[in-house]
């Protein structure tokens, strides 16, 4: 099944009287258990492509299926209850609430779901395992490594079991150790059927995704198939 | 079960910046507590000035004689001797709806009792006055129709009076001397204290009127009428009627002024009502200026809290948070510290009260509606003031709000 049909997106800005456009006419799909690598150089609209998968920002140009419904030209208040519920966010800078505990953080997108105090503990503690946390719960954000700090924040990603989790750079400020584990995080995750899409620049981290997808000048140059086969599927 | 949520996370983020919070809510605190303390102190002047009418006498209209207007020259209010007696007599008899009238005549005198002596007003009153006054006697009785007709030398004193004169002596049965004739004193009034005025209510020696006018002064005529109208609803109706008689009596012809006056102290009532409500409603709207200054102070602490927290609302966003529930957050905290600011006023705005009564002196009456109103206004202050910095959180961008630094 498709999770994600993008067709003919483009998103243009107004720079004074000229039209930039940061993405120029990008199609896609992703499929459900598919771990993507989006890859591209900075001002490449690698960014813009990944706020609007992320459902943060709409296309000005085309349409973006998400789970084979229409979402190009839903509200802000729809677009954050679809993020809420189908989408997992994993920032480069972990982005956790500083003055929550692992676990309230953790538990913060079941608060927006209106879950009650209990399932909300449940799908918290539930996330906390898989990102094997579960002794830190009680901590503030501030009281742990960088590390531990990235697997809460892929604990609060995966809590309300979105369809996708969504990946910014999330190694750019860890070590090489951490990196490891939470590459590893990762990897797990995509075993047990998660859709994973990791933005990254860095070549060695999307050696991890099954396919890598390169954007470049607004669009996308080439996508690849690395797990399976050495397939290049050249677009261009 | 979001919303006692979004409670919690109010209360969470007023609590982590207590000393910020307080400050803030200090303006809110200062407001309404001001609000409620000078409210307080209006409503306790115009209690006092109410008080002091009523004393006189409900539903009451006071007939003076008119000034002389005659040659040319006025003289001063009741420096005519119209009223007399049977004018009295007859607004008593011919004039429906009048529950009690008195006439009254007044003058000053030395009363003696043994080496004692006191300078007063005495009074010349018929037994109707004690109702019409509403007196009380607190011992002995006061004199009956029968001593009116008949002119007796008898007395009714204030505690003041019986004070100067007998000290802890029981002045009742006692002879004193009113203008070298002697008054057996058969009764002793409870005090009534001061009135508005400033004069001493007790300070008063009541004895019978054909006395007073026959017997001490030597007049016919009397200083003033007071009737009592017994519905409210009839006063103007009486008021004119007594007009349209006293004309008739005095025999004024059509267009000619009048020799006498008929005031009106329930419309004197109202007017001072309406004149201390205004001024109360002043000194109101003055303290509810400062919960204005204190709901700018309100929004411009959360404006800052807004921007300072540009990237934790950027969070919330990108897991879920709708716009209403960044609204929600934001305005529940500054209705929050309008709240606890408005009870603690409240609190301090009573206590303030009580304090100005008890050691400054003055009456003060704590109304349920100044609380209320001023509760009420803080709670409007917050959340109006609240609104502008937490629509300008819930309208943030969250791709924008993640990137701020």
């Amino acid at each position: 099944m498709n999770v994600v049909t993008i067709t003919g997106v483009k998103k243009l800005y107004k720079m004074g009287s000229e039209t930039v456009a940061a993405l120029n006419g990008v199609d896609l799909r992703i499929d459900a258990g598919e771990f993507v690598a989006l890859m591209g150089p900075s001002g490449s609209g690698k960014s813009t492509l990944m706020n609007i998968l992320g459902c943060l920002d709409r296309p000005t140009v085309g349409s973006y299926k998400l789970l084979g419904k229409e979402v190009s030209g839903l509200s802000d208040d729809d677009l954050a209850r679809i993020r809420n519920k189908t989408i997992g966010f994993v920032f480069q800078n972990f982005n956790l609430l500083p003055k929550l505990t692992s676990l309230e953080n953790v538990a913060l997108p079941a608060v927006y779901a209106g879950l009650s105090s209990k399932e909300r503990l449940t799908l918290a503690t539930e996330a906390l395992k898989k990102v094997s946390l579960e002794d830190r719960a009680g901590h503030l954000p501030g009281e742990l490594s960088g590390g531990q700090r990235q697997r809460v924040a892929i604990a609060r990603a995966i809590a309300m079991k979105p369809a996708i989790l969504m990946a910014d750079e999330p190694t750019g400020n860890l070590d090489t150790k951490s990196t490891g584990e939470i590459m590893e995080i990762f990897r797990d995750l995509h075993k047990t059927g998660s859709t994973i899409i990791l933005v990254t620049h860095e070549p060695d981290i999307a050696q991890a995704a099954d396919r890598q997808i390169l954007v470049k000048d607004g669009k996308i140059t080439k996508d690849i198939i690395t797990a399976h086969s050495d397939e290049v599927i050249d677009i261009v | 079960m979001l919303f006692t949520e979004l409670l919690k996370m109010a209360w969470r983020s007023l609590a982590a910046n207590k000393l910020r919070t307080f400050l803030t809510m200090l303006g809110v605190i200062i407001g309404v507590t001001s609000v409620i303390a000078l409210v307080s102190v209006g409503m306790g002047v115009k209690k006092n000035v109410v008080d002091s009418i009523s004393r006189l006498g409900s539903n009451m209209l006071i007939i003076m004689p008119g000034s002389s207007n005659r040659g040319g020259m006025r003289g001063a209010a009741g420096s005519v001797i119209t009223l007399t007696f049977d004018d009295a007599e007859a607004i008593k008899n011919k004039i429906k709806n009048v529950a009690y009238v008195s006439p009254t005549v007044q003058s000053s005198y030395q009363v003696v009792y043994g080496h004692e002596n006191w300078n007063t007003t005495v009074t010349g009153v018929i037994p109707e006055y004690v109702s019409i006054q509403s007196l009380e006697i607190k011992s002995g009785l006061f004199f009956s129709e029968h001593d009116v007709d008949v002119r007796n030398r008898v007395a009714v004193i204030g505690s003041t009076v019986a004070a100067n004169l007998f000290g802890e002596i029981n002045p009742v049965g006692k002879k004193i001397r009113i203008g070298n004739a002697p008054y057996t004193i058969i009764g002793v009034l409870s005090s009534k204290g001061q009135s508005s005025g400033g004069m001493d209510q007790d300070d008063v020696v009541l004895i019978p009127l054909t006395t007073a006018q026959e017997r001490l002064i030597g007049i016919t005529y009397v200083r003033s009428i007071n009737v009592q109208v017994s519905d409210a609803d009839k006063m103007d109706e009486v008021q004119s009627n007594i007009e349209k008689l006293l004309r008739q009596r005095h025999r004024i012809r059509e267009g000619a002024e009048d020799d006498f006056n008929v005031r009106n102290l329930t419309s004197l009532m109202e007017t001072v009502t309406s004149t201390t409500t205004m001024i109360t409603l002043l000194l109101g709207a003055i303290a509810g200026i400062s919960l204005i200054v204190g709901g700018v102070g309100i929004m411009n602490i959360t404006l800052a809290s807004v921007t300072e927290r540009t990237r934790e609302i950027g969070i919330r966003k990108a897991i879920g948070a709708t716009y209403s529930n960044i609204m929600l957050q934001f305005l529940i905290e500054s209705t929050m510290i309008s709240v606890i600011g408005g009870i603690v006023g409240i609190v301090i705005g009573i206590g303030a009260a009580q304090a100005i009564s008890k050691f400054g002196g003055f009456t003060t009456v704590i109304s349920g509606l100044s609380i209320a109103a001023s509760f009420g206004f803080a709670l409007f202050v917050g959340i109006f003031f609240g609104m502008l910095p937490a629509r300008k959180a819930a309208r943030l961008d969250p791709i924008e709000a993640l990137r701020y630094e």
